[in-house]
């Protein structure tokens, strides 16, 4: 069945991934002290002006970094690094031979790649804020509980489209990578843009109000704003559902346009080495 | 030969072979600079909306901000050697290589590489460093411009010896452990903030055990004139900054344990 040899290499990559337990570590001990710097920041700052932000309050700010620290992993900072690899050195020539569809095939690594790296760090992050934080009396600063119960399946919805929408833009990236044969440029770009447009460097509602309606329009704010936003209750109504709908446009968008580069990169495929 | 004359060797032969290939290294110098002026879209975006913190004005903090940044980018370019020390040193065996030369180890690492593509975060923090410069309208005294060179180069060696402790920790695990960037890259992003507006716990790991506060926050306290929020005495900001380098005595110690433990491999 079709969907069989895509889903092997999925989850062939996403369990290799769980076992590199050194690099899961390495990623909490950083995601906590990101946690712990930001929200202390953060504090300072509403302190100084209570009301400066009524789009999300400190309360909803303290569970959205949270949330996206934990989800760190998810951000689409690169093109594939297997597939630069391969281009360098000239195995996606295997690739090319395999009786599949190299877009799907490298989207499903991709999703892979994402979730692989996320799974370990929501499993060591989560239980931090929402268990231990209460537990030694310093609930104020834990991760809060959705709104409803709805936000919630919502949520998980929307962050199944966040997946998707970051799962394209990396192999819309890894297309720019087989045409050009250099991921330097195109990973500068990436990495750039994803801290900024995704919310990870600052959440997406706290930039200023007349950036708002670009910001939450582009694409990278699927990736995992549009969740937190509906998780800490940032959305809330009709607007949850229009927020849906714009995910799923990029996702067809991201697809489309990376299907089709990827169709005339490979046209021009040159494979090295030997 | 002295040290300082080998160490412009590697140095010079760095330069001449990244210049080899100037499309890449302005490619990845604009990168770095693309990525750290990101950064400073969110801090500008936070003194945007919520206008102060803790008493801070935006130019205050951008002081720090472009000052730290400056000072890591200069380590960073300076201590890749440390960086890739346990895949490229220990694993492969390489480092007995550099121990049957009759020069010091840590002299041969520092001229591993210098990272010319650091430039574009240098050039970057300095852009931000002179802006606020221009806000502030500091009067400027010798001992300003003494203690400002003196936390310079005392960050400077903090920074080192947090790589050096990197390597160090790569004779026991062979591996370059991201958590060291916790210190590094984390240390950056904890000290472009003051250090009052963080509570007691993280505040006294950046004062007691991390000098970073030592070396970036109070000396600039006392360049820009202000009294410190927390009470510490006037003085403090001016000598502060010797603590960098008594961590990095103390890395250079421990790097020499993990030197008599080092035991070869590789063919």
């Amino acid at each position: 069945m079709a969907i069989a040899s895509y889903a092997a290499p999925f989850s062939v990559r996403f369990q290799r991934l769980l076992t590199y337990r050194a690099a899961a570590f390495a990623g909490f001990v950083a995601r906590c002290w990101w946690c712990s710097l930001k929200l202390m920041i953060f504090d300072a700052f509403y302190t100084s002006a209570p009301n400066a932000s009524p789009a999300l309050s400190l309360a909803q700010t303290i569970s959205y970094i949270w949330l996206a620290q934990a989800l760190f992993s998810l951000l689409p900072f690169c093109a594939d690094p297997e597939v630069t690899a391969a281009v360098r050195d000239g195995s996606v020539a295997y690739d090319r031979l395999r009786p599949v569809d190299t877009y799907t095939y490298w989207f499903a690594r991709a999703a892979a790649w994402l979730l692989g790296r996320t799974a370990p760090q929501l499993v060591l992050v989560l239980p931090l804020s929402v268990v231990v934080l209460p537990a030694i009396g310093l609930g104020a600063w834990a991760l809060a509980p959705p709104v409803s119960l709805v936000a919630f399946a919502t949520m998980l919805l929307s962050l199944a489209l966040g997946v998707s929408v970051a799962a394209a833009t990396m192999t819309l990236a890894s297309a720019f990578v087989v045409r050009s044969g250099d991921d330097r440029g195109v990973n500068a770009l990436m990495l750039t843009l994803a801290f900024v447009l995704t919310g990870s460097e600052l959440p997406l509602l706290l930039f200023p109000d007349w950036a708002r309606t670009f910001l939450l329009l582009q694409p990278f704010a699927g990736v995992f704003d549009t969740p937190l936003r509906i998780y800490c209750g940032a959305l809330q109504g009709h607007a949850i559902v229009y927020a849906l709908a714009l995910q799923v446009f990029w996702v067809f968008a991201l697809v489309v346009l990376g299907r089709r580069l990827l169709a005339s990169a490979l046209l021009h495929l040159e494979v090295q080495g030997g | 030969m002295n040290a300082l004359r080998l160490y412009g060797h590697y140095a010079a032969a760095s330069v001449r072979a990244q210049l080899q290939y100037p499309g890449s290294l302005l490619t990845t110098a604009g990168g770095q600079l693309a990525a750290t002026a990101i950064t400073f879209l969110g801090l500008w975006a936070r003194f945007d909306r919520f206008g102060q913190i803790a008493g801070f004005r935006m130019a205050e903090v951008a002081l720090f901000y472009g000052f730290v940044n400056v000072v890591f980018a200069v380590a960073d370019s300076i201590t890749r050697g440390f960086d890739v020390f346990g895949p490229e040193y220990v694993q492969s065996g390489q480092f007995v290589r550099l121990v049957v030369r009759p020069r010091g180890l840590l002299l041969q690492l520092f001229g591993h590489e210098l990272r010319l593509s650091r430039l574009g975060r240098v050039a970057q923090g300095a852009v931000v460093f002179a802006w606020a410069l221009t806000q502030l309208e500091l009067a400027w005294t010798p001992a300003d411009v003494a203690t400002l060179l003196f936390a310079f180069s005392g960050a400077l060696a903090m920074f080192c010896g947090v790589l050096v402790l990197q390597a160090t920790l790569a004779f026991w695990t062979l591996e370059s452990l991201e958590v060291m960037n916790v210190l590094s890259h984390g240390g950056v992003e904890a000290s472009q903030y003051p250090v009052s507006v963080y509570r007691p716990w993280l505040r006294n790991l950046l004062r007691y055990v991390l000098p970073l506060a030592a070396v970036t926050y109070y000396p600039l306290l006392s360049v820009l004139g202000r009294v410190d929020p927390l009470g510490a005495p006037a003085w403090v900001g001016r000598l502060s900054p010797a603590l960098g380098f008594v961590f990095f005595g103390l890395t250079a110690l421990l790097w020499r344990v993990g030197v008599r433990h080092y035991t070869s491999t590789g063919s």
